[in-house]
């Protein structure tokens, strides 16, 4: 059992992937020297070798279409994206070849890629540094989404999806990247599509995933002051959903709330609340909410604390469900 | 660092202020032509050392800075006039400055409080894109629109124009970037590609991105490349112009590589120690931009200590301004982003602005969060 970060916790788990498989590949921008912007991928490069931590030219769409080709060659490319909104030049690559090459072969072709990307807002960077661009995504079929949102997760999370033969987005929540947390590196870890209740409670289920958990978590002990019992879903995975773990929750409490950075249309929390709606019907005590980020970009970093959810923005819709 | 051959490296004025020839390149300009550039690149170091500054202090999210690159955007910037439109990358502080933006408000970018309206108001250039590459195609397309508009091959030079784009050698590596030479030359297109190479993409040294010197790659596609020593000012303003007035004739693209040196961090969250040497630092610093033109200058007897002087009043007073100005820069609503998403909004956002309109003005009256920190130790153990 180690303390770290989620940071090095992510660089633990790499670590350990490419000791576990000579066949695991890193490459992006910068990740090799500079051990990337993050320093998730430090001293990896050093320990083992430019050819098994590869620094790309700059052309994200040059990335995921070489690791396409190295998939076939049968390696596990594990690539970085620097940040969530320069992942675009390369959506051509995964949306019409990374998620597809398994379908267009009949299942022949598989396409053990993971895809990381550094997401969401929170701290203070310009344009394009802050995207929550998750449910791109988890919209296309093919694609398994994953993300983590505290160190073992981190951890064992990024050794499940190297190891696992479909392509995988694995979206880290960068605002949390330097929160510390418990890693126990012997356990063995919960499957990797599958949601896990981070705070058991009776009354309304938040169900949110990445860096709102950690806000989800304050929302609902500062909840239980106010004599609400809330239970906290980390749902780990968007692609699949877990909807078992969520209906089951869902069913107990009557009430559930969506929480998530990204746009509210389409979002993760539209699929979430349609889901529910059908499963969860007749033990619904109240509509199922949505706190998440409004229907523009991401605005100038100033402003960002109103456009993010935060525990008030949370609390209010938690009233507003246990008022219906 | 090997340095790349540089056989056709244009060079008007060396590193120790010496007046050279070249077969293909001049410079006409008058010593108070030279004096105005040197004006201006002691300005625009000194608007990025303050800049740099104020991000150090924590007012700036970020700050990208151009130390080393100043005689490569005024010797370009200064080439150009209206009509032709400038399409800068992110870090093209001097060539802002010399088009008219005023630097306080150019912060607000880098400060957050806007995004980066100080560009709509300069009629030779559009706003920063910090998406690597993708104003090249920009840029070939505004130049199509200047060719469809009756701006280009006309007998009078003076109503011709043209676009300029700026990138990195990074940048050369995107498709985006390849995708708008072919554009650019299968239309002929007024155009000029204004690479600035200086050496590194964040940590990735040029010799990632290209195996031969970038400014060949244009024969490749169809039209004529040129390095040009980019830390000399009078050889970039001479290439510069040759290539615009080109372009300007109908005569097509052109791709200019400036080889230059970032002599500062990618950014302020940059620390480049970790992946490159004094010695390669110390080497570029032997030919920076500004002292072999005011050495040139000062052998001359064209500029004098008064002169210097007086620029640095200057710099004192665009420091203060700076300094004071990034502080007052007005402090934005969310509502207001709300505004400029989309023209017709529709029911749906106008709804969800007004909700947030309504939350917010609740707020006051919302239980206070008094509970935050206890409840942050809370989070700790539970999570």
């Amino acid at each position: 059992m180690a303390t770290m970060t989620l940071a090095k916790a992510l660089n633990a788990g790499l670590r350990r992937a490419l000791e576990a498989d000579p066949k695991v590949l890193l490459a992006g921008e910068d990740i090799g020297k500079l051990g990337g912007v993050f320093r998730i991928t430090e001293h990896l490069q050093r320990d083992f070798g430019p050819d098994r931590v590869i620094d790309s030219p700059l052309a994200e769409s040059g990335i995921l279409g070489t690791a396409v080709g190295l998939a076939m060659r049968g390696y596990r490319p594990v690539v970085e994206i620097q940040f969530d909104g320069f992942v675009y030049p390369a959506y051509d690559q995964i949306v019409s070849q990374v998620s597809r090459l398994y379908y267009r072969t009949h299942g022949h072709l598989k396409m053990p890629i993971v895809i990381r990307i550094p997401y969401g807002g929170g701290i203070g960077a310009i344009e394009h540094h802050s995207e929550s661009p998750e449910a791109y995504f988890a919209h296309t079929p093919g694609l398994k989404v994953v993300t983590c949102s505290n160190p073992l997760d981190a951890y064992w999370m990024m050794q499940q999806a190297i190891a696992s033969n479909n392509p995988i987005v694995f979206f880290e929540p960068k605002r949390r990247y330097h929160e510390k947390g418990e890693v126990d590196t012997e356990i063995e870890p919960m499957p990797l599509f599958q949601a896990r209740v981070v705070k058991p409670g009776d009354d309304l289920t938040l169900i949110t995933y990445g860096p709102m958990v950690r806000t989800c978590v304050e929302a609902a002990l500062a909840a239980g002051e106010e004599g609400h019992n809330i239970e906290v879903i980390d749902l780990r995975s968007l692609a699949p959903l877990d909807m078992p773990t969520v209906i089951e929750s869902v069913t107990k409490t009557g009430r559930a709330i969506v929480v998530h950075e990204a746009a509210m249309t389409l979002g993760m929390g539209s699929e979430i609340a349609a889901r529910l709606q059908q499963a969860c019907f007749y033990s619904l005590e109240a509509p199922v909410l949505r706190v998440t980020g409004y229907d523009i970009p991401y605005p100038p970093s100033r402003v960002e604390s109103a456009y993010l959810p935060d525990l008030d923005r949370v609390l209010d819709a938690v009233d507003r469900s246990m008022a219906y | 660092m090997s340095e790349p051959a540089v056989d056709d490296f244009v060079q008007l004025l060396t590193p120790d202020g010496e007046r050279v020839q070249h077969p293909d390149f001049s410079f006409e300009g008058s010593d108070e032509t030279i004096a105005g550039y040197l004006r201006e690149m002691i300005l625009a170091r000194r608007f990025d050392s303050e800049a740099t500054a104020l991000q150090r202090k924590g007012e700036l999210g970020l700050w990208p800075p151009a130390l080393g690159q100043e005689a490569a955007q005024v010797g370009s910037a200064s080439a150009t006039r209206l009509p032709d439109y400038v399409f800068p990358s992110y870090r093209e502080h001097a060539i802002a400055l010399h088009l008219g933006v005023d630097p306080v408000e150019m912060l607000s970018t880098f400060r957050g409080t806007a995004m980066a309206p100080w560009a709509n108001d300069i009629p030779g250039m559009h706003v920063y894109s910090f998406v690597i590459g993708t104003q090249t195609l920009h840029a070939v397309g505004y130049a199509m629109g200047l060719q469809r508009d009756g701006l280009v091959g006309n007998a009078d030079p003076d109503a011709n124009g043209a676009a300029m784009v700026y990138f990195g050698d990074g940048a050369t590596s995107q498709g985006d970037v390849n995708e708008a030479f072919i554009f650019a030359a299968s239309y002929t297109a007024p155009v000029v590609f204004f690479c600035q190479n200086n050496q590194w993409a964040i940590s990735e040294p040029i010799a990632l991105q290209s195996k031969i010197p970038l400014y060949r790659r244009a024969s490749g596609f169809g039209f004529p490349g040129v390095r040009v020593d980019g830390n000399d000012v009078l050889a970039v303003h001479a290439v510069t112009s040759w290539a615009l007035d080109r372009a300007r004739r109908g005569k097509g693209p052109a791709l200019i590589e400036a080889y230059t040196y970032r002599m500062g961090a990618h950014t302020t969250s940059d620390d480049p120690t970790k992946y490159r040497s004094n010695d390669e630092t110390e080497h570029w610093r032997q030919r920076d931009p500004i002292s072999r033109v005011q050495t040139y200058l000062q052998n001359r007897g064209a500029i004098d200590q008064v002169w210097l002087d007086a620029v640095d009043a200057e710099c004192e007073e665009l420091a203060v301004r700076v300094r004071e100005g990034c502080l007052t820069l007005r402090e934005p609503t969310l509502e207001e982003f709300f505004e400029h998403t989309v023209i017709d909004p529709g029911e749906v956002l106008l709804e969800q602005r007004d909700e947030y309109l309504e939350y917010e003005a609740g707020f006051a009256d919302h239980p206070d969060a008094d509970a935050d920190d206890e409840t942050h130790v809370q989070v700790q153990e539970a999570f």
